[in-house]
């Protein structure tokens, strides 16, 4: 098994991109910049899957965003975050 | 509980892989509304109908014989649902029509057959008294 690209804290980008297929990103996380949270398990690619392209396993993250970059206006709380587990192969390190 | 017939299964959409690498709008499909403004939740309980059980194992069994890969597949034929048809149709009906667009889009089962099929249902169901 490959090593994990990300590490817990490191800022990471969800790419901006829209498959004609399930994909496990919803439109509002696409593009946002947030933490890792932590480095949780392996599952089979959706977009593979559904291709028919066996069942190659990614490792998946799960990013921490403020909700107030996601919503504007946002009117929870100031410290509220999402937290939404992400498949390696949608992730970039962001600056 | 409202009861749709499965013929309304048999109104697939082609399938699209070919254009697996093209980038979609930016909102992919009728269940992508995350943040959206939404109603009030349904909170009401349910039984499940016997037919939903069923629908149920037949998922679990394609999955176990490997003629759907994963759930992301079924989960794929959902969202190639109708914006009505997502809305629409409940959770089970959801999965039935999900599993019928998969398993004719792989050619696991020809559309012939199961049209035979549904008549042959049909049929029995009338025969009952049970339609």
């Amino acid at each position: 098994m490959n090593e994990p690209l990300f590490s817990v804290g490191q800022r990471v980008r969800i790419a901006d991109r829209t498959p004609p297929v399930h994909h496990r990103v919803p439109s509002y996380a696409k593009g946002q910049i947030g933490i890792v949270e932590r480095v949780c398990g392996m599952h089979a690619e959706p977009e593979k899957c559904i291709r028919g392209d066996g069942k190659p396993f990614q490792r998946i993250y799960r990013v921490r965003i403020p909700q107030s970059t996601l919503w504007e206006p946002y009117k929870g709380t100031d410290g509220d975050k999402l937290e939404i587990e992400i498949f390696e192969h949608w992730l970039e390190a962001a600056e | 509980m409202k009861y749709r017939t499965i013929s309304t299964v048999l109104q697939i959409a082609k399938p699209r892989y070919a254009m697996f690498n093209q980038d979609m709008s930016d909102s992919w499909g009728p269940h992508d509304i995350g943040g959206q403004m939404a109603g009030p939740v349904d909170l009401s309980e349910h039984d499940i109908a016997h037919w939903e059980w069923q629908v149920d194992a037949m998922v679990r069994l394609a999955l176990g014989k490997g003629l759907i890969s994963d759930f992301a597949e079924l989960r794929d034929g959902i969202e190639q649902l109708s914006p009505e048809d997502y809305d629409n149709l409940s959770y089970y009906e959801r999965w039935a029509k999900s599993l019928a667009y998969t398993l004719l889009s792989r050619g696991s089962i020809s559309e012939q057959a199961l049209n035979d099929k549904v008549a042959e249902i049909r049929e029995r169901q009338e025969a009952a008294g049970l339609r």
